[in-house]
């Protein structure tokens, strides 16, 4: 069965990759999906058929319900209400984020070479994905500007914190990510309200602009003082 | 078992014969989607006979090289085409680094065209070759992403893919750090030869042209020539596509050279279905796909490494 594990963590490598060249925000939020599909059929194929425990299954559906379709069809909500579709000028152009998740990735192999296998050996290969994902995740939220991306950035870096437990084997991981789940869960819930609210207020989900919130003007940029802070436009 | 150079010798001849086929079965299958009847299979050769019979007219102002690049061209691409396996069997003329020597060669034959179409002073086809030029830069560092696969697969830059344990194992083993490859080697396939995502061979709006902008100045046997060295190029793309997927411990045999003549059939077909099924990129987004590509063939290099048993 570990062709069929590496073919899943190959899949989740690509996605990544595919996550950092792709502009429109739908397609972001189905690689998304996809993903928690291919996490959700991990653990069935992670060992042989014969030794997955029957409430394996349900776990997985559980899974594949909650972030293969319960997390992006918020997420598909939060982006029709705050009219966004396509992350525009981001901070680091898309060419170039694909390079830069090629270099993460050969990092995170390149650690995952050098980490001591674990004990009872899972999968190899899913710990170097598990870095990857998480960085790509981390990636996302550093270079792309609207929050609603940020949001999707985060969700990524779950799945690699997830693939690491599945990955390992760990025997009460389903705990600890049940509590992670719930976590993220409720950020996207927070940030879906906060997207409205911020969408409502502003007309636009430009996280970067927040930097700039205050009634003092950061001495270092020059800028701020020819355009009115808030503070100025309340006087 | 039969003589393999006998088997290299004929499949090589047939490739030459049947190269032409391509670009039919692609028609063909791109007519089949659209709901048309599509011209015929065998129309490339049709083509080829009416243009082989015309003579060929030149520009006033043209330089003599624009009659000089055809032929030149065609000649290196048939260079590039002694130094592939042919049939899963090495070439006579095979040394350890050739497979760098066979995409230079072929980007030699490209270099020929760009001159003769800069030769004739028109503005489009300085326009084609520039986009030409651009584009096939990019391409190659997948090109070497490939390369640089397969010599850590091998321990050579060269199409020697001949396993060591040689069999059904060998391909189980690897079969996702193949599969990356031969995906990312199928996007520079359909970039070099200008398949649709990236350029569309059945345009006739010189703006939006990329080869066949270049080659707009040319007719008769010339034009011949340069639509041969077209399908020859897509045929040689689609053998190496075949030595990544194919499992080599049937090299040396005819079922080996028949396996790979249906698969490059078969490619086309699927390269038809692809055509069929997307729309062109916009140029911005190009560059996009290739570093994709590029990333792709990187990915099939770590997990050859790391995981299926380099660096342990």
């Amino acid at each position: 069965m570990t062709a069929w594990c590496e073919a899943v963590l190959a899949a989740f490598l690509l996605t990544d990759i595919m996550l950092a060249a792709s502009s429109r925000l739908l397609h972001c939020i189905r690689i998304v999906a996809a993903q928690g599909l291919l996490l959700g059929i991990l653990p069935l194929v992670i060992r042989s058929w014969s030794e997955v425990h029957p409430d394996q299954i349900w776990i997985s559906l559980v899974n594949i319900g909650i972030k293969g379709v319960a997390l992006p069809l918020l997420l598909i909500l939060a982006m029709k209400q705050a009219n966004v579709r396509r992350e525009l000028e981001p901070f680091v152009g898309y060419s170039l984020s694909v390079v830069a998740v090629l270099g993460l990735t050969g990092i995170s192999f390149w650690v995952g070479a050098q980490l001591p296998p674990p004990v009872e050996a899972g999968v190899r290969l899913a710990m170097p994905v598990a870095f990857s994902t998480m960085l790509t995740g981390l990636f996302m939220v550093m270079a792309r500007r609207k929050a609603i991306t940020q949001a999707i950035g985060f969700l990524i870096f779950e799945n690699g914190i997830t693939l690491f437990g599945t990955g390992l084997m760990i025997e009460y991981g389903l705990v600890v990510e049940l509590g992670i789940l719930l976590d993220v869960f409720v950020l996207v819930f927070v940030m879906g309200i906060a997207l409205f609210q911020i969408n409502q207020e502003f007309e636009h989900i430009d996280a970067d602009k927040l930097n700039r919130l205050g009634d003092w003007s950061a001495p270092d940029e020059e800028d701020a003082e020819a355009l009115p802070t808030p503070a100025e436009e309340g006087r | 078992m039969a003589n393999p150079t006998v088997i290299w010798l004929s499949s090589f001849l047939l490739s030459l014969i049947l190269a032409p086929l391509l670009p039919g079965i692609v028609n063909k299958v791109k007519a089949f989607f659209a709901g048309r009847r599509g011209p015929n299979l065998f129309q490339l050769y049709f083509d080829l006979a009416k243009l082989l019979r015309k003579e060929g007219v030149f520009s006033a102002t043209a330089g003599g090289f624009l009659q000089v690049a055809p032929p030149v061209s065609l000649g290196c691409l048939l260079l590039a085409a002694l130094l592939l396996p042919h049939g899963l069997v090495r070439s006579p003329l095979g040394f350890g680094g050739d497979a760098v020597l066979f995409f230079y060669l072929l980007g030699m034959a490209r270099f020929i065209t760009v001159l003769g179409a800069l030769d004739t002073g028109s503005s489009f086809e300085g326009m084609g070759a520039s986009r030409e030029m651009q584009f096939s830069a990019l391409a190659e560092g997948a090109i070497f992403g490939v390369i640089g696969f397969i010599a850590v697969f091998t321990g050579r830059a060269g199409f020697t893919m001949l396993p060591a344990d040689g069999g059904g194992e060998w391909w189980s083993v690897h079969a996702v750090s193949l599969l990356l490859a031969a995906a990312a080697f199928f996007v520079v396939l359909m970039a070099e030869n200008c398949r649709v995502p990236f350029d569309d061979p059945e345009t006739h709006l010189e703006l939006t042209m990329i080869h066949e902008a270049m080659i707009l100045d040319y007719g008769g046997p010339d034009l011949a020539l340069i639509l041969y060295g077209a399908s020859l190029k897509l045929w040689m793309y689609a053998m190496v596509l075949m030595m990544l997927v194919l499992p080599w411990s049937i090299c040396g045999t005819w079922l080996g050279m028949g396996c790979t003549l249906g698969g490059v059939l078969l490619t086309a077909v699927v390269v038809g279905a692809v055509e069929s099924s997307m729309a062109r990129y916009r140029f911005l987004k190009v560059p996009r796909m290739l570093v994709g590509a590029l990333a792709v063939a990187l990915l099939g290099i770590f997990f050859r490494l790391v995981f299926e048993g380099g660096i342990q």
